[in-house]
């Protein structure tokens, strides 16, 4: 099964997301912010990576920056959790090469329907 | 898939709640000359991690609250609008405001809609009223559609060659293209370069796509949603030619609110206002203590130790199986030694599971910033405040309920003791008064120190005052300590005006009560101009004691070690009878009083009746002293204390019971109670 990394720094909404996610049979590994996420998507290739903009330490779009910048995520799919309000976020996460983008607040099956999307 | 949200509400509040309190002391620290572009920063991640969340979890009215929030924060990160002090008091509000709401919302309380509103118009009112509709983000061209039951769409997708490497990938696109109706497609290889040329990771084709049905125009842009910017993208309607460019509609300016100007006239909330909803928070949150101690943090750290001791004790207990299994006298020595390992273990590992109740004293000091920031600007006094030994850890119970007592102390030397400026400079201080929060371990106790550099406490007033109201008599000759401790008497206050910080109806004999039903007692050292301590000593857990046992006939009693001064054995001449008022003793040159403790507590067959036969335990309750009559002194030990009243009822004298090693059960002695109760 696919393999996910679920960032995030609020552990609420991490939990919703690592949850709905294994619910639906992915592996999840979850980090705290951009730092951690680029040293567990280091140490192993995950499918996708699902990212919150808004971090300590690394934001979210330097993370997908970074993250591009390892062949192993050449054309790994990422996807940003942002808020409505958020459409100059949207542009600056494309540059840095997102996916796509999954629009704050969203619901369980939202989400799905969207990872569900990318990894076909 | 449904799932229950429900399951993270918690975690959700309680995330919330750490989020206010890091805005509420980011918000305090910000100096209006120099911004710290970080801290602001952090102020707003904690307002857009609470704002994501409660919109996730179906709390929309606290989402619309903390998006006003957001907005100004966001601005001024930006550095679109300038930090101003008027700013900050209203995010101060709205801190306060949304912490109310998140309370009610968690303890299914009904909220006080007007206060919210008030707090939201200040928000607006600082972003210049602008807000509400210019922040609404710009919907992409789905605002117009224009089919009107048409046949399908006819789609020319160009990617551009780097859009393989945002992770989109044409084919899903067809996938989902093609589940909103039958299509066709047509691949346009032209643009494909010859071999030596070709890199793969580059994407050279192109599609002429055809969906059949009647499909919202929305629905199509979807799909090319996230890649419109990557691609030449035409969608055309099959039956009609009308074509609403999807590349339009997002050029328009995005919105106005980035024109929104900060104004010096944008008017806080009265600051009145704003504390006397401070306490209305504060007197709402005590019932909601007990609730919210239903779960713990603890550092994974301490759950380490706590593995590490269990693998030890796992270890020794292996061992001595091993030597159990084959016995002899010549192992003697080894199941000595075994055992002692398992005492030492054992003890280890209870303490590390006591440590894991132990936290961090900086959870009850970090509302004071705020508290004295708001109480100082509304008492035109300039006050700092210092914080020591913010990581003395103490057990979660200390910390929940010493809050309440702290924030009467504090704001006492804040009100009575903190001169004004003006009083401050005519006596020769710095214009700036200083309160000091501090906590350290001393023995076997925690003491928190408040004190003040203030005008300190009067004796000759307290005495008048004390006289006034008739808590002493004429002649009564008091200690210093005496007479400070005349502010402890129900019905006493000093103030020559209540004022409404700190005259709020509770009294410091109910500070004093409090602090004593953790254990716990208070001392105050004053110099009459140079200010007041307030020391309070707590012990260090609710839930173990160091204690020593005392026989009386066959029973067993503990007194806590604490409150014990001495042990002696009398002789007749010590031992003085006063008509009325009992038996006493002379110890040096004080007389105490003698509790008999076979008689207060009925235990027949007592081993000694005389005085002479048993050993007085001279201890010491709230200041006052006595000698406990018992048979014998047995081990000093460390007890765990259960408590008699949930398992049996309250008993006058008796603060709790515990297992002694042999399955018996001995009570705790309550001395303050059992002074109390000798005195009947």
């Amino acid at each position: 099964m696919a393999s996910i990394l679920a960032v995030d720094d609020s552990a609420s909404m991490r939990q919703m997301v690592s949850f709905t996610l294994k619910g639906a049979g992915y592996d999840v590994v979850e980090a705290v912010d951009g730092v951690d996420a680029l040293n567990k998507a280091k140490s192993k290739k995950f499918d996708c990576v699902v990212t919150d903009v808004n971090m300590p330490n690394k934001d979210g779009i330097t993370l997908i920056k970074d993250l591009r910048a390892l062949p192993d995520y050449k054309f790994v799919p990422m996807l940003m959790l942002t808020t409505e309000s958020g459409t100059d976020k949207k542009q600056q996460g494309k540059e840095a090469g997102a996916t796509g983008w999954i629009v704050k607040p969203f619901n369980p099956d939202q989400l799905l329907k969207t990872i569900q999307k990318v990894l076909g | 898939m449904s799932i229950d949200m429900a399951q993270f509400h918690q975690i959700f509040f309680e995330e919330s709640f750490e989020g206010l309190d890091i805005m509420e002391s980011g918000l305090l620290n910000l100096d209006m000359g120099d911004v710290d572009a970080e801290t602001i920063n952090t102020i707003f991640r904690a307002a857009h991690s609470i704002k994501g969340g409660s919109g996730t979890f179906g709390f929309s009215s606290v989402a619309d609250f903390t998006h006003a929030m957001e907005t100004l924060l966001d601005e001024m990160r930006d550095g679109r609008r300038k930090v101003s002090q008027s700013a900050v008091d209203v995010l101060l509000g709205s801190v306060d405001c949304l912490r109310e709401m998140l309370s009610a919302i968690q303890d299914e309380k009904i909220l006080d809609e007007e206060k919210v509103t008030e707090h939201k118009k200040a928000l607006d009112t600082e972003l210049d009223g602008t807000d509400n509709a210019a922040s609404l983000p710009v919907q992409p061209s789905q605002a117009i559609v224009l089919n009107n039951g048409n046949a399908g769409w006819r789609i020319a997708f160009s990617p551009h060659t780097d859009l393989l490497k945002t992770g989109n990938d044409p084919v899903r696109m067809f996938r989902e293209l093609a589940e909103l109706g039958k299509i066709d497609i047509a691949v346009d290889l032209q643009g494909v370069p010859g071999l030596y040329e070709l890199d793969p990771e580059e994407c050279h084709l192109s599609w002429q796509i055809t969906v059949h049905g009647d499909i919202p125009r929305s629905e199509i842009d979807d799909i090319f949603d996230w890649v419109e910017e990557h691609c030449d993208l035409a969608v055309q309607g099959i039956e009609q030619t009308t074509q609403a460019s999807s590349q339009a509609f997002d050029e328009q300016p995005q919105s106005a609110a980035i024109e929104a100007t900060p104004t010096a006239s944008a008017i806080p909330p009265p600051i009145t206002n704003e504390s006397h909803q401070n306490e209305k928070v504060n007197a709402d949150k005590t019932p909601s203590v007990g609730k919210s101690s239903a779960s713990i943090r603890v550092d994974t750290a301490k759950i380490d130790t706590l593995i590490n001791m269990v693998g030890e004790l796992v270890i020794t207990q292996s061992m001595l199986s091993l030597i159990g299994e084959h016995f002899d006298l010549n192992k003697l020595d080894q199941l000595k030694n075994g055992l002692a390992q398992l005492e030492r273990h054992t003890r280890e590992l209870q303490e590390s599971v006591m440590n894991i109740r132990m936290l961090p004293i900086s959870f009850v000091f970090s509302r004071f910033p705020r508290l004295v920031h708001d109480l100082s600007s509304k008492l035109d006094k300039k006050i700092e405040l210092q914080l020591i030994g913010e990581h003395t850890e103490v057990d979660k119970t200390v910390v929940e309920l010493i809050s309440d007592p702290l924030v009467h102390l504090v704001r006492n030397s804040l009100d009575h003791g903190i001169e004004t400026p003006d009083e401050r400079i005519s006596a020769g201080k710095q214009e700036t008064g200083t309160v000091t929060l501090e906590a350290y371990h001393r023995g076997g106790n925690i003491v928190i120190e408040v004190s003040d550099d203030g005008r300190g406490l009067d004796k000759d007033k307290l005495r008048a005052k004390a006289l006034e109201k008739g808590l002493i008599q004429d002649d009564a000759v008091l200690s210093d300590k005496q007479t400070y401790e005349l502010i402890f008497m129900p019905g006493f206050s000093t103030a020559e005006q209540l004022t409404d910080v700190s005259g709020r109806g509770v009294g410091m004999d109910v500070v004093r009560r409090n602090i004593q039903s953790l254990g716990g007692n208070i001392d105050i050292v004053s110099q009459l101009g140079q200010g007041s301590t307030m020391a309070i000593y707590l012990p260090l857990t609710l839930a173990i004691l160091d204690g020593q046992s005392v026989a009386v006939g066959d029973e067993t009693y503990i007194i806590p070690l604490g409150s014990i001064i001495e042990s002696i054995n009398v002789t007749e001449r010590m031992i003085n009878r006063v008509a009325g008022k009992g038996e006493t003793f002379r110890l040096r040159q004080e007389y105490l009083p003698i509790i008999r403790m076979h008689e207060i507590f009925s235990v027949p067959n007592a081993k000694a009746t005389k005085l002479t036969e048993g050993l007085l335990v001279v201890v010491e309750g709230q200041g006052i002293r006595c000698g406990l009559f018992v048979d014998d002194l047995l081990t000093q030990q460390q007890v765990v204390v259960k408590s008699l009243e949930a398992n049996y009822r309250q008993v006058e004298g008796i603060s709790g019971a515990t297992i002694l090693g042999d399955g018996s059960v001995a009570l705790i002695l309550d001395i303050p109670g059992l002074v109390r109760l000798s005195n009947h």
